[in-house]
């Protein structure tokens, strides 16, 4: 062989061998269809029109069956006060489901501060619930399959499967699952899946008296809720874990999270 | 091959086999993933239909269609509510569930505690939040062991309107 030939022929090799395997695969319409459904659920929290009342708290669990005096809940409020002299409060006292009806911060372990009226600079209050992700960490750690996306983009958890190892819950980036007292499995928000296939809102959309919490299909472009993610400034939590969250916010700050 | 190579692997493809077979009759037939996915949604079909299937409780929706199905039976009440004030309540926040009344439950279990207006009412020194602009007491101080609706009225809690 001349030595151009064989150059020619390294450069070919070589040229072959790097294109990937999957440049090859033909692709199927029928999957990229697929992965584009008419129904993606997303919710909208306004956190400016948060007042703290707790009534979401009380319908998700009334609805859903969560106990009321377990320390478990599947959407909970929070309350962040800034001090004048910068320092930065967070609580959320049984999950705010009686609301903020005291003024003195929560510290945990029975522990709780007063903060001088005038001392307060801001404070303000996030609703938080599941953000069903659209790459869930929870899902793709469960190692029996019991959690699960579905194809209209809410993420549930299979009561008769799951085992309750509780990988999911340490995997959720926003301490968005709990252990169920009852029923011995994960837990989740779910949406209200079964009120959304019903043709209603979600127990805590219905029960915000403010429009707080919103929800919508964000594949459907003349959604109200679509519209505002759409065209004004929205944020998500811990965007950085690459979880992709669907509960998008208005008015967040930098230490929600 | 000698048979001591042949035995232990005739464990191994006995245990395998033995695997296969328990999976195929213990594993659900409509186990499989959706279309996100093996990674995300490897899960049983049929669980999706049981959330689905679950009763709901809360009934109405959206406060137009709350005020049309409880004004049917309850119109002089709801015509009551202020638009401006407590009308931006959903009627089951204060009055409960209500999804198959009249007939189940037949009566709702009314929240009349001094504790559910608190959860607005409080007076909270926040100028920043949307909290500011509702009318807030001191729970200590204001008619302590008192339940508000006997002063105030719920539907219509303008001050003027007091009894």
């Amino acid at each position: 062989m001349e030595r151009r030939e064989f150059l020619k022929k390294c450069i070919m090799v070589v040229a072959g061998a790097s294109v990937p395997l999957s440049a090859l695969r033909l692709i199927d319409p029928e999957k990229v269809l697929a992965a584009n459904p008419d129904i993606q659920w997303a919710f909208l929290v306004d956190t400016n029109k948060c007042v703290g009342c707790g009534f979401c708290v009380k319908a998700c669990k009334t609805e859903n069956d969560i106990p009321f005096d377990a320390h478990v809940s599947r959407t909970w409020v929070e309350r962040y006060v800034y001090t004048k002299d910068d320092k930065r409060y967070v609580d959320s006292p049984d999950a705010a489901l009686y609301g903020f009806t005291e003024s003195r911060i929560d510290l945990g372990r029975g522990e709780f501060k007063e903060i001088d009226p005038d001392n307060v600079g801001k404070a303000f209050f996030v609703p938080k619930l599941c953000n069903h992700c659209s790459s869930p960490a929870c899902t793709q750690v469960c190692p029996v399959g019991a959690t699960y996306k579905t194809d209209d983009g809410v993420v549930l958890v299979d009561r008769k499967w799951c085992i309750g190892c509780g990988y999911c819950i340490m995997a959720c980036p926003y301490a968005a699952r709990f252990f169920h007292p009852v029923y011995h499995v994960a837990d989740k928000c779910t949406f209200c899946y079964h009120r959304l296939s019903k043709g209603l809102d979600s127990a805590c959309v219905n029960a915000c008296p403010f429009g707080a919490r919103k929800m919508g299909n964000i594949h459907d472009k003349n959604d109200p809720i679509t519209k505002i993610i759409m065209n004004e400034r929205v944020g998500v939590l811990k965007d950085e874990f690459g979880t992709k969250p669907q509960a998008f916010y208005i008015g967040l700050a930098q230490e929600v999270r | 091959m000698k048979s001591h190579v042949w035995r232990p692997l005739y464990v191994v493809i006995a245990f395998v086999v033995a695997l296969l077979v328990f999976r195929f009759f213990y594993v659900p037939n409509d186990f499989g993933s959706g279309k996100r996915g093996f990674m995300y949604s490897f899960h049983r079909k049929s669980n999706e239909m049981e959330w689905k299937n679950q009763p709901a409780k809360y009934g109405t929706s959206g406060r137009e269609r709350m005020h049309e199905y409880c004004s049917a039976c309850h119109g002089e009440i709801v015509k009551l509510r202020s638009e401006k004030l407590h009308g931006i309540i959903p009627c089951e926040d204060c009055h409960g569930p209500a999804m198959n009344h009249p007939e189940n439950p037949e009566k709702l279990n009314i929240d009349r505690s001094r504790d559910l207006c608190l959860r607005c009412h409080t007076d909270l020194p926040y100028t920043t939040s949307e909290r500011k602009r509702i009318p807030g007491i001191d729970p200590k101080t204001h008619n302590t062991g008192l339940e508000c609706v006997k002063c105030h009225n719920p539907h219509n809690p303008s001050l003027e309107g007091m009894k």
